[in-house]
């Protein structure tokens, strides 16, 4: 697999604050990275450093293995970091035509970028004019004008209306179909659920996490049950080989947490056999929500 | 060099206050060209001040250049404008991200400032050329052309102050307070010349504001007027006027100190 980026030992101390703590990771060609964490946790810090304007206090990273050069680099980058960043007097198209002399961009293809964002039409009103998720969808515009062999949004959805951030992420998905890298930072999981297909958790500066989408989410899923007789239930799924934990999540119902495949199917036979009538069942996957908290959590107390 | 300026003039095409300064600029510029040439009369007595000599060759060089570079600020609110405007859109960390260097961004910024000292020069010729052509006494090319260090003076004097207002900008970040602060600047100049008049008075040769006015002393000593007047009234006013060589190297170091100073800047800080 081709490497985009690879970070090794990546930190940034503010102070005794350590605001990015020893990131190692890679980044491959083809795939939508989510950089997820909570607000604070140092994700737009990383990007900052990725990017040039933040200064690493230890640790390396490199673009595009070979690559010396880091402003060479970053012209074959497509970034937009916080809010929306341009002149404001001048025009969406004027603005695009500045970024591509910094680019050195030859002939960029105004108009299709435009058109994808759906500013063709407004390309010659000047940018202060422009409603927040306009100006969002400019600068997708702008990252997407070198045709970019990697994407970097950071929170590109923050503060839009939910009409503006369904735009933002079809959007993002016709980007990521068409084969181009992204990285995405966001602290919405929703967002990176829907979008990503590789993900990599940050919380106070560490990571905690970093694989597929697929995998951080449980893949066996938990089952949730209820019985006239709980206490027989609790006995009887502690047995079962298939049962890694089981916990009473409410007073209702119990919760069996599975390391293989069980379907709600064979579980029900297995209890009627032993004389226990399930008054609820049902098999769940749990969310990407659930295993973040879960690992953001277990992080705090470790 | 030729993409940096462009990029930097694209900017500053879109930029009002760029244009209305600019505009005010070139106004008083010729302003000033304008009211030299206007009669004033009191009663019988008529008067212009553009037969009172200033205007002839080669003294025209030291006069305007000495006159014009005083509305030098018009243009240094400019260019504080377009380098603190890049800190309040936040388009400066856009330019980092989009693959401009820190280098190239000061870069740009100094070819601006140089374009803007070097139009200022050509117009500083050209009008007095003219006006001298029109009103001085000595007409000889051997005249008009002498005496032009005062077009170098003048043209190292803008690029001096233009890139002390880069650095300011860029360190200070807000225009108010970068220009605020460039008064700061002349008031302790001031108050340290005089200070230290007595115990070490070469010191102040090395002061940045007063390494460029070095440049071009003040003309009226030199004045035909003054000058019968102070030989009337017995007592000498004429003061050493010439520029030595010293005197143009420091302000080009200073130059060189604010354009390193403002990269140093840029690179250490996080933005």
């Amino acid at each position: 697999m081709e490497k985009i980026l690879s970070v090794h030992q990546l930190t940034k101390k503010y102070g005794k604050l350590n605001a990015v703590n020893q990131l190692t990771f890679d980044i491959e060609k083809g795939h939508v990275y989510g950089l997820l964490g909570p607000n604070g946790s140092g994700k737009s810090t990383t990007l900052g450093m990725l990017l040039n304007v933040v200064n690493p206090t230890s640790g390396n990273f490199k673009w595009f293995e070979n690559q010396s050069d880091i402003t060479d680099a970053l012209k074959q980058i497509g970034a937009i970091i916080e809010s929306p960043n341009f002149y404001p007097a001048m025009s969406a198209l004027d603005n695009l035509k500045l970024v591509a002399k910094i680019k050195e961009l030859a002939s960029p293809d105004y108009e299709a970028k435009l058109r994808l964002v759906d500013l063709w039409d407004r390309k010659d009103e000047a940018f202060k004019n422009f409603s927040l998720g306009m100006k969002q969808r400019l600068a997708i515009a702008s990252a997407l004008l070198n045709n970019p062999q990697i994407l970097i949004l950071d929170e590109p959805t923050n503060g839009l209306d939910p009409k503006g951030i369904r735009q933002i992420r079809d959007i993002i998905l016709k980007i990521a179909q068409s084969g181009t890298t992204i990285l995405l930072a966001s602290h919405l999981l929703d967002e990176v659920e829907k979008i990503c297909t590789h993900v990599i958790v940050l919380q106070q500066g560490k990571m905690i996490y970093n694989g597929k989408v697929e995998e951080m989410k449980a893949s066996f899923g938990f089952l949730e049950l209820a019985a006239n007789n709980q206490e027989e239930l609790i006995e009887m799924l502690k047995e079962l080989p298939q049962v890694e934990e089981v916990n009473q999540t409410e007073y209702k119902y119990v919760k069996a947490i599975l390391n293989a495949d069980l379907p709600p199917e064979k579980i029900n036979k297995i209890c009627f056999e032993k004389g226990i009538v399930l008054t609820h069942l049902m098999w769940k996957k749990e969310t990407l929500e659930d295993n973040f908290l879960a690992l953001t959590k277990s992080n705090i107390h470790a | 060099m030729r993409r940096l300026l462009s990029i930097e003039l694209f900017k500053l095409r879109f930029s009002k206050s760029a244009k209305v300064l600019s505009i005010i600029y070139f106004l008083l510029f010729f302003s000033t060209a304008i009211f030299s040439m206007i009669r004033f009369k009191f009663g019988d007595f008529e008067f212009q001040l553009a037969e009172q000599g200033i205007f002839n060759f080669p003294y025209i060089w030291h006069f305007n250049t000495y006159m014009v570079a005083i509305i030098k600020l018009f243009l240094a609110v400019v260019i504080v404008s377009m380098v603190s405007s890049e800190y309040t859109n936040r388009t400066l960390k856009q330019n980092f991200i989009d693959g401009l260097s820190k280098k190239e961004f000061v870069l740009s910024k100094f070819y601006t400032l140089l374009t803007f000292a070097l139009v200022s020069t050509i117009l500083v010729f050209l009008v007095s050329l003219v006006l001298g052509l029109i009103y001085s006494d000595y007409n000889e090319p051997s005249i008009i052309f002498s005496d032009l260090h005062f077009l170098l003076a003048y043209f190292i004097k803008l690029t001096a102050f233009f890139s002390l207002c880069m650095f300011l900008a860029i360190l200070i970040r807000k225009s108010a307070f970068a220009l605020g602060f460039l008064f700061l600047l002349l008031i302790v100049e001031s108050i340290a010349i005089v200070s230290l008049r007595n115990e070490i008075p070469w010191l102040s040769h090395f002061f940045p504001l007063e390494s460029m006015a070095n440049l071009i002393k003040e003309p009226f000593t030199r004045f035909n007027v003054v000058k019968s007047a102070s030989t009337a009234m017995g007592t000498d006013f004429s003061r050493d006027v010439k520029t030595y060589w010293y005197e143009y190297l420091i302000p080009i170091g200073w130059t060189f100190v604010f354009v390193f100073g403002s990269l140093k800047v840029l690179k250490s800080r996080d933005l």
